[in-house]
């Protein structure tokens, strides 16, 4: 994917030559030469995959919908190599809760990938609830958007980079 | 009041900051509006009709003397010399320039101030009553659970997009003054025989297109418990709240499509996942944060106070204010005092000039222990007056405008700006309140009238509301053309309830002759200290539409040579 910001124990750079690509179903299907790129499935690809019990060599990832649970992942969670959440706005903030709920309730370990309206404003939010990484609207520099990362991100409250609230910490005024 | 730490402080001047750059972004076009939109109003910050609006933050509707003079300056130096009080006890100043929001926001955040989340799809500003921690009725002081909140929905990552606004408002009171019932969480706290705290937790309440008031959801749940049960609320309204319809997006709608009941399982469901986590509340934090609200030192009055006493008898209309301006103190000797921002039709309800502010401000001072309250009526509330000082202190509101003694009477009107203002109001709402303040300034005739809300909303978003107003008003445009809906019957408190609407809509010029006749029937049919509402919940609609509908209003009010309303000409913009 292009314009795609990675993070690594919470630093943030741009993520030069990323290998995922979203692939639909089509293009699944042909098996074309895209094959050299890591692919994005789509959650109705991801259940055909396990129906032919396709023995994939490459990492692959699988993209959610909004409206999704994401606990229909918890079978695959330990193989995929990436979930990708969608903001199809900015201002939808569905993805926020799919993030916590797989990071914090599942357990889920490797890279959360934030996909869609993604802009540098709502950036260290997504970080605080678990996204690794960020495919940034294409439109924007990403210059510009880790800053975003970089800038002040105190919250009160506990979030997926942060389990212990403030209040737990507060006295020892670290 | 809870004093910042640099933790506090850390944060809301860091916000300044970032939304600096923002201002900056979006003054070189590198930020849409479209962008900038949810942005600017994370920070309080809406565009109306003429200008920006910037809304501050008054946790729960405390400031201090010196933040009042804060707020006072903003009025003076980057407004036109007022701000209004609103019904989230929050201030808001209707004449901003874009360019100099930072700065403004910088003073604020010098003086552990914020206009964070008073708008947008976020937990807005947490609400109590203006009289907690003092109220003679009062079971437990609800500030410090309310602060704790508050912090806790403070740029809080996972539920700052929700559906739709968020409204939390808490009550610890045998009264609730409140108006818990129309929030989406509303809180009842309260201790049990052993002396834990509980709450009892109301879910999916909301005025607006499709009034509700919130059912119990949640019965006696441990303090310690608050934040993680209002997490999985929120949760659960984040996953599967309705995002394609505006007016179908408020958790009012779920709780109503789930029922309350199967919301409650569901929440119950995500609870105890998380309930016993590190997100559970510590007595150790309970305390940090209570020890901000301990009581002031006050002195050991005697109950009687004869100086005061003497005044009563002597002076009968010092003796009108203190019936309706003072409320019990749960101190011996001291009182309660709110100040009235509805003197009549010069001037609209909520709206305070920055030199009544800095003079309120040096009242507070000098008279109490330097502290304020936003009331959710609107009004001010100076929370620790010795009973001694009440007749110096009143002379001085009355020269300052504010000692009209009609709070909780019909001329206490709550009303949202309306169409002066707001883009969203499809009426005004200022030229129907001044036309009823102007027919009814008889102080007299009203305190014959006695406990009585009135409330006025421009549009069916019901800033002002008016659904449960004793009598409610809701503007509606007619295709063009503005009318004025009327409902009685609708009550806050712990016996909430909704208003029904009376019959067909009025014209504003009718409005002052059908809340008379809404009044004479009230006079004629009320039976020995029986309130209006009590009155209304007692014989129902019928006699009040009769007589309402009986003869055409607008002749009758063409007839009655003292409702000569001049409403074409006071455009209710103060310049």
């Amino acid at each position: 994917m292009k314009n795609t910001i990675g993070t690594v124990k919470g630093h943030a750079g741009v993520l030069h030559d990323d290998p995922w690509s979203l692939m639909d179903d089509e293009a699944l299907d042909k098996n074309d030469d895209q094959n050299s790129r890591y692919q994005i499935l789509s959650l109705e690809s991801l259940f055909a995959l396990e129906e032919t019990q396709e023995n994939q060599q490459r990492p692959y990832g699988v993209i959610l919908h909004p409206d999704d649970d994401p606990e229909v992942l918890l079978p695959w969670l330990d193989s995929l190599t990436l979930i990708a959440l969608q903001f199809p706005r900015f201002s939808d903030g569905r993805a926020y809760t799919q993030a916590y709920l797989l990071r914090g309730r599942y357990g889920y370990k490797n890279d959360l990938r934030a996909v869609g309206d993604v802009l540098r404003d709502q950036l260290a939010a997504m970080r605080h609830c678990g996204f690794t990484s960020f495919a940034v609207r294409e439109d924007k520099p990403l210059t510009d958007a880790l800053k975003g990362l970089n800038g002040f991100d105190m919250i009160y409250a506990r979030s997926v980079t942060h389990p212990e609230p403030l209040f737990r910490r507060r006295h020892l005024r670290l | 009041m809870y004093k910042y730490d640099e933790y506090d402080r850390a944060l809301v001047q860091a916000r300044v900051g970032q939304f600096r750059d923002q201002v900056s972004r979006r003054l070189s076009g590198e930020l849409s509006e479209e962008e900038f939109l949810p942005l600017r109003l994370q920070n309080g910050l809406y565009l109306q009709k003429q200008a920006y609006m910037l809304r501050v933050a008054n946790p729960y509707g405390t400031l201090s003397a010196d933040q009042l003079r804060v707020l006072a300056r903003i009025a003076n130096e980057f407004d036109r010399n007022y701000g209004h009080f609103t019904t989230r006890q929050n201030i808001q100043f209707n004449w901003i320039e874009l360019e100099q929001v930072p700065d403004i926001l910088q003073l604020l955040a010098d003086h552990d101030m914020h206009a964070i989340q008073t708008s947008g799809n976020c937990v807005r500003n947490i609400t109590t009553e203006a009289f907690a921690g003092v109220a003679g009725d009062e079971v437990m002081d609800p500030r410090p659970m309310a602060e704790i909140i508050r912090q806790w929905s403070t740029v809080n990552p996972e539920f700052l997009f929700l559906p739709r606004k968020f409204k939390i408002a808490i009550s610890s009171s045998e009264c609730d003054r409140a108006a818990v019932r129309s929030h989406d969480i509303g809180l009842y706290l309260y201790r049990d025989e052993n002396g834990e705290m509980l709450f009892d937790v109301m879910v999916g309440g909301g005025l607006g297109r499709t009034p509700i008031l919130n059912e119990l959801a949640k019965k006696a749940l441990p303090w310690q418990h608050i934040l993680t049960y209002t997490e999985a609320v929120l949760r659960v309204y984040n996953r599967h709240g309705r995002r394609d319809n505006k007016y179908k997006a408020r958790i009012k709608i779920l709780v109503k499509a789930l029922g309350v009941e199967a919301f409650a399982q569901e929440v119950e469901r995500e609870w105890e996942l998380i309930k016993d986590s590190d997100a559970e509340l510590t007595p150790r934090e309970y305390q940090r944060v209570a020890t901000g609200f301990e009581p002031p030192a006050y002195e050991q009055l005697n109950t009687i106070d004869l100086e005061y006493g003497a005044w009563l008898a002597r002076d009968p209309e010092f003796g009108l204010w203190v019936k309706t301006n003072t409320q019990p103190h749960k101190v011996t000797g001291y009182a309660s005092v709110v100040l009235s921002t509805k003197p009549g039709s010069n001037s609209p309800p909520g709206d305070v000039t920055g030199n009544q502010m800095h003079a309120v401000a040096d009242l507070a001072t000098r008279y109490g222990f330097s502290e304020v309250r936003v009331s959710h009526e609107q009004n001010l509330v100076l929370p620790d007056i010795r009973k001694q000082d009440l007749y110096s202190l009143w002379k001085k509101l009355t020269k300052l405008n504010l000692g009209t003694p009609n709070v909780g009477l019909l001329t206490d009107v709550i009303a949202c700006p309306g169409g002066d203002y707001c883009a969203l109001a499809n009426t005004r709402s200022l030229p129907v309140t001044r036309a009823i303040q102007d027919r009814f300034d008889n102080i007299d005739f009203l305190h014959d009238l006695g406990d009585l809300t009135l409330n006025i909303s421009g549009c069916v978003n019901a800033c002002g509301h008016h659904h449960i107003g004793n009598i409610g008003i809701l503007g509606v445009d007619k295709k063009g053309e503005e009318f004025f809906q009327v409902t009685i019957g609708g009550a806050q408190g712990k016996n909430s309830s909704l208003g029904k609407v009376i019959g067909r809509a009025f014209r504003v010029e009718e409005v002052p002759e059908t809340i008379d006749r809404l009044l004479q029937t009230y006079l004629d049919y009320r039976e020995v200290d029986e309130s209006f509402i009590g009155m209304v919940n007692r014989v129902g609609l019928e006699p009040f539409k009769e007589r309402v509908y009986q003869t055409n209003v607008s002749k009758m009010a063409a007839l009655s040579s003292d409702t000569e309303v001049n409403i074409e000409t006071k455009t209710g913009v103060p310049v």
